[in-house]
């Protein structure tokens, strides 16, 4: 193997972590701002197989990728709503509200797929103009055969669909939606000492219920990117378990958005790099099972949660409903 | 003369507490005015109440002449309301400015307001010598810091009354002396202040009036210069009927308890038990005065093993435990020490449990109850229903939720649970809180008769009858410091008042540093 | 009636009852939207449990997975955590029933053997448990975060091992070989022919039985031993726990060991007494659903053991309406399990102030709201 080729196996396994990546930093930027406010939300997973099953159910009918992905939305935030309903008005467990909303979704998908479209639970197949399509860069076959950079752009950067551009430049809005706006000073405090915002006039409720119905806006575009971009249609449980790899990425990134972006990144490229080195054998290792790396993220958590890596300290007043006490 | 508060008849109730009832209150324009009295006796909740935290059920709030009726904080806000809570509403992670901004940002995109509340704070800090770094982060500050930016933040939202809760529990007494400068400041340039508190001599030593609350309820408004501290400390406490406990002369016999040089402080390094050295000698009584909140809470936690011991040494039946030789609750149970504590809802008992759970509380791994690991039922029902007729619980249902008792009953249960086992050191915190009348007379009797059966007891309470009519010796705590001890037939309630407030001599070099403070 | 005995009333079963009702209702409105007449879909549901001796064993059968998690999720809630790991703890419970199985001679005799994979599956799913146990208790790491790694922990490490160390020689399905004779828990259909009873052939063994036992006994540990004290006071306040001299570290981490055990019984129904081999997935929607069933069951073996028989009903029942309608399938039962667990946990006290209202009069709550 000489260096191009390993250059373009090295680019293409870095383009599967992007992709790979997308839905992860789409759900745990909903996790950041549900959690930041102060309300525990495992409930990401869910929202977004909701998501995935609206938006492919919708882009089947319509043929419309961005009326699938409002649809989704609409979705995801209506489960949303159930979740600040519970944990926010009734001050119910955040825990249990989110295990519901998981298994509801995991269960409502299949039964309504297979009302509709009588195909075991799953949706129809999409023909290209329901999805979200690859988008070239300009100029991609151009300077494709530039040494180096060529690759680099074509491969890497080129050839994404428009979720994947929105997830990455959503980041740094995030961030600056965060630290540098009213709303993201009042978000942090109200996670952080509700009282100290009720104190100082501001509605805990109010602040908290948007949190989370922003939340299910990302969660939306998160399930639409997996069931309609990615892939081309619904399948039972879809998401595999990505709402709670993007909650193990949110605790890693210790609830920062740049942390979290990286966190996810990482988690992406092992998922990547387990698809590409499987059944390859290493020299002087042998084949290294793929199980074992796609375990690692997983590990890493509950190692950072342990506190021997060092400590992720969550909003303080995480999981905690807010109620006015004597 | 103008009013900067007025409140008529405010009424609030919460379940099944009366926090305030009926209560009026004036306070004039530019004074300082003290509000005391001890714990939960509804200061805070009136206070709440002004600042818009919470509705008044009834009654009427006037700010500068003008009626309000505040359904949340920021139209108290608005009305000129700062508040400085006791436990600060400050984010730890937040730096000053952050904090004070939050809720008066000016804009949705913080850079703008954040420079124009910097200038703001800079004009603030000057004017009323309230120094603090902006960009510092709250958790690296000190307490005493911390509760500037209270103020700050207070004054930034455009208070011109200041009300301040508690704001010298947490301060060490240089602190103290700075926050009185600050108010000579504040009150210079016009600013009211209500200082609510329990410590008297601070009241003494600052305010222009003081009001008086017990129970809910305004028992007094009194200009400072005409009262003093063992009037308050009186009117703080209220006169109950004298118990008529019939006591014979004790015969104490050897130390069971020695206390040496116990030092204690909370996870915020604050100390809360200073020097403490005391022993109990067997059938005796020592009674531990205090208006509450002045360690009492602590010292009880420390010597029964729930709270770990830091500094100095206990010593219980000849066997000492220093802060190397950690123990729990548990252990003191099985060195023969029985422990009634303060609170019986937060730690007496389990108000979810049946009364024959209660009943076993703490006594669970006892032999007698137990097979193996098989906890009897037959013989937990049994036990309750001894300790039921031995101290009169009433109903006499074993099976009945703890909490479905009245809170007389409540008690006798947790002291029939202590007391029936016979232990040779009695711990006790306030024995009759929250009981009634008939039941306080019994549980008398019943710690008097431990202490004639030749155990040693501590008794801590609030109430100053209490303490006057059971102890044999007192000793009394005030800031965690004893301030003075004496045998009870030298007491009464006049020096203990004067103890509890720490004021031996009528001259105070600390009170004439806060007077000068202030003018 | 008295304003107590009023509250406890509406505490203890008018609330479960009404929240339970809600979530029936919900489901009675999704078979409207997907047009089936919930009446008759009730009706197919409980033939399909109850028509037929074959369609009772699978019943009984899914029933006992039930109450061996329910159990396990009980017991955590009595110690105030909440062990989202039962799936993990479940699926590697059956691992070491059968590892147990396969460490042994394949002659040994049935009453050696069969206990000692119980006591594998005990041991293995504790050990899944007994890691965010002592975590929570000494670094304060969220128990919750901790076992939902543990679920994925043991999926992945569960695809390795079938596929990899456990694989039958020359399958193409990832399964261990065949337990011998000796290790298999007796069907009830067998067990019955014996004395001359003849039903169906089905799932349902043996485990049954271990499940009303362990029942039982969960019900005498929490409630007549001294540990079961512990870990109830615990749970209840933390702060008289340590008045009483409890030590709750060390509370949190035998609770959670136990809670783990009990996940791990799933293994010794569905590998000792049905599969006979390990196989993959065996465990799936147990866990989860074990927090429905203790919520339902208000955490107490009774009411899980009831509430596991109607999600047992419920789960053949599912079977048989996919059978007759083409439109639905058993995940109608996953549905009704995430409504249970919203209406009857999360939003428990939803019904709470409108029945305070109506049934018990202001001058009343004025007195002890609180």
């Amino acid at each position: 193997m000489d260096f191009s080729d390993l250059w373009l196996t090295f680019l293409l396994t870095l383009d599967a972590t992007l992709r790979l990546a997308t839905p992860l930093v789409l759900a745990a930027m909903a996790g950041l701002f549900s959690e930041r406010s102060g309300v525990v939300d495992i409930g990401l997973e869910g929202k977004m197989l909701a998501a995935c099953f609206t938006s492919a159910s919708v882009a089947y009918v319509t043929g419309s990728p961005w009326l699938a992905m409002f649809a989704a939305i609409g979705v995801s935030m209506v489960f949303a709503l159930i979740h600040g309903f519970a944990t926010i008005t009734h001050k119910g467990d955040q825990i249990v509200s989110g295990v519901a909303l998981n298994i509801l979704a995991s269960g409502l998908t299949i039964i309504l797929g297979l009302s509709w479209f009588r195909q075991g639970g799953q949706t129809p197949s999409l023909t290209q103009e329901g999805r979200f399509l690859s988008i070239e860069l300009p100029g991609a076959d151009l300077l494709a055969n530039v040494p180096v950079l060529g690759p680099l752009y074509k491969e890497l950067l080129s050839g994404h669909n428009i979720l994947v551009y929105l997830a990455f430049a959503l980041v740094p809005v995030v961030w600056w939606v965060l630290y540098r706006t009213r709303f993201g000073l009042r978000l942090r405090a109200v996670g952080e000492n509700p009282k100290a915002v009720d104190t100082a006039g501001i509605s805990v409720n109010g602040l908290r219920y948007r949190a989370v119905l922003i939340g299910g806006v990302l969660c939306g575009i998160a399930g639409s990117y997996i069931a309609i971009a990615h892939n081309a249609a619904f399948t039972r449980d879809m998401t595999a378990g990505a709402g709670y790899i993007a909650l193990a990425a949110l605790i890693f990134g210790k609830w920062r958005p740049i942390g979290v972006l990286f966190a996810c990144l990482l988690f992406g490229f092992l998922q990547s790099f387990a698809m590409r080195i499987e059944g390859v054998p290493v020299p002087g290792i042998g084949a290294i099972p793929v199980q074992l790396i796609e375990a690692v993220p997983y590990i890493l958590t509950v190692v950072l949660l342990a506190g021997f890596i060092g400590k992720a300290i969550p909003p303080k007043a995480i999981g905690k409903p807010y109620v006015k006490e004597r | 003369m103008t009013y900067a508060i007025q409140l008529q008849g405010i009424d609030k109730r919460f379940g099944a507490v009366h926090a305030n009832n009926k209560v009026d209150l004036a306070v004039e324009t530019g004074s300082i005015h003290g509000i005391v009295g001890e714990n939960g006796a509804g200061k805070s909740t009136l206070m709440s109440i002004l600042y818009g935290f919470y509705q008044a059920d009834s009654g009427t709030i006037s700010v500068f002449g003008n009626a309000y009726r505040f359904t949340d904080s920021q139209q108290a806000i608005n009305a000129g309301i700062g508040m400085v809570h006791q436990h600060f509403m400050l984010v730890d992670n937040f730096t000053v400015l952050e904090n004070v901004v939050l809720g008066a940002e000016g804009g949705y995109a913080l850079a703008a307001g954040m420079d124009a509340a910097r200038r703001e704070l800079k004009r603030l800090a000057n004017e009323y010598g309230l120094h603090v770094d902006l960009d510092a982060t709250i958790d690296s500050l000190s307490v005493g810091l911390q509760q500037r930016v209270e103020i700050l933040k207070a004054l930034y939202k455009g208070a011109k009354i200041l009300i301040l809760d508690e704001p010298t529990g947490v301060l060490t007494p240089q602190e103290t002396d700075e926050l009185f400068k600050i108010f000579a400041a504040l009150k210079q340039q016009g600013v009211t202040i209500i200082l609510i508190t329990h410590k008297l001599r601070e009241i003494m030593a600052i305010t222009d009036q003081v009001s008086v609350m017990r129970q809910g309820t305004m028992v007094a408004h009194v200009n400072t210069d005409a009262t003093d501290e063992s009037q308050l400390a009186e009117l703080m406490v209220g006169r109950k009927v004298l118990l008529d406990v019939s006591k014979q002369p004790g015969k104490p016999g050897e130390s069971l308890l020695k206390v040496k040089q116990l030092n204690w402080s909370d996870q915020h390094g604050v100390a809360r038990l200073k020097n403490i050295n005391f022993d109990i000698k067997a059938g005796e009584i020592l009674g531990v005065a205090g208006v509450s909140g002045n360690g009492q809470s602590e010292l009880l936690d420390v010597l029964t093993g729930i709270s770990r011991l830091q500094q100095g040494s206990i010593e219980v039946l000849g066997k000492e435990f220093t802060a190397k030789q950690p123990f729990d609750a548990a252990t003191m149970r099985t060195m023969g020490m029985a422990h009634v504590p303060e609170d019986r809802h937060k730690m007496g008992m389990i108000t979810d449990f049946s009364a024959a759970e209660s009943a076993i509380m703490g006594y669970q791994q006892d032999s007698e109850l137990n097979a193996g690991v098989w906890l009897k039922p037959e013989l937990v029902r049994q036990r309750c229903s001894e300790l039921m007729v031995a101290f009169d619980v009433r109903p006499k249902d074993v099976q009945l939720k703890s909490a479905n008792f009245s809170g007389g009953n409540q008690q006798k249960l947790i002291l029939a649970r202590e007391m029936e086992r016979s232990p040779d050191v009695l711990i006790i915190g306030q024995p009759t809180r929250g009981v009634d009348v008939g039941a306080i007379e019994f549980i008398h009797q019943r710690i008097l008769a431990m202490r004639d059966a030749g155990k040693a007891v501590l008794l801590v309470s609030v109430e100053l009858e209490e303490i006057l009519s059971l102890s044999d010796r007192i000793v009394v705590l005030c800031d965690g410091e004893i301030t003075g001890r004496m045998a009870v037939e030298d007491a009464d309630e006049r020096k203990l008042g004067m103890l509890m407030a720490n004021v031996q001599e009528s001259h105070d070099p600390l009170q004439a540093q806060m007077q000068e403070a202030v003018q | 009636m008295s304003r107590d005995r009023k509250l406890a009333w509406i505490n203890g079963l008018l609330l479960p009852l009404l929240n339970v009702l809600t979530a029936f209702a919900a489901t009675a409105v999704l078979f409207l939207l997907i047009n089936v007449n919930p009446w008759e879909a009730a009706q197919t549901l409980l033939y399909g449990a109850f028509g037929y001796s074959e369609g009772v064993g699978y019943t009984f059968y899914y029933t006992t997975n039930f109450i061996f998690t329910g159990l396990a999720v009980a017991v955590a809630f009595h110690a105030g955590l909440f062990n989202i790991g039962g799936e993990g703890q479940a699926y590697i419970g059956g691992l070491g029933a059968g590892l147990v199985v396969f460490a042994l001679f394949p002659e040994l005799s049935p009453l050696v053997m069969i206990p000692a994979s119980i006591v594998g599956a005990l041991v293995f799913g504790a050990a899944w448990a007994v890691g965010p146990g002592y975590l929570q208790a000494y670094r304060g790491s969220h128990i919750v975060i901790t076992t939902i790694m543990f679920n994925f922990l043991a999926a992945t490490l569960m695809v390795y091992l079938m596929s990899k160390v456990l694989l039958e020689p020359g399958q193409m399905t990832p399964q261990s070989r065949l337990f011998p004779d000796n290790a298999w828990l007796p069907f009830v259909h067998d067990v019955l022919a014996n004395f001359g009873i003849k039903v169906d052939r089905s799932p349902l063994n043996m485990s049954i039985l271990l499940a009303l036992v362990v029942a039982i006994l969960v019900w005498f540990f929490l409630w007549q031993t001294r540990w079961g004290y512990a870990i109830r006071a615990t749970g209840r306040n933390a702060t008289a726990a340590t008045y009483a001299g409890i030590n709750q570290k060390k509370i949190i981490v035998v609770t959670m060991c136990i809670s783990g055990a009990l996940a791990g019984l799933v293994g010794i129904n569905e590998l000792l007494g049905y599969h006979h081999r390990i196989i993959m997935n065996f465990h799936v929607g147990y866990g989860f659903g074990g927090i429905a069933v203790a919520l339902m069951g208000r955490n107490h073996p009774f009411g899980i053991v009831i509430a596991a028989l109607l999600f047992g009903i419920l789960y053949q029942g599912g079977a048989e309406l996919a059978f007759e309608w083409s439109n639905i399938s058993r995940d109608i039962v996953v549905v009704m399990q995430g409504l249970v667990i919203l209406f009857c946990g999360a939003l428990e006290y939803m019904y709470k102030p409108w029945l305070m209202r109506w049934l018990v009069p202001v001058s009343d709550s004025a007195k002890g709201a609180a």
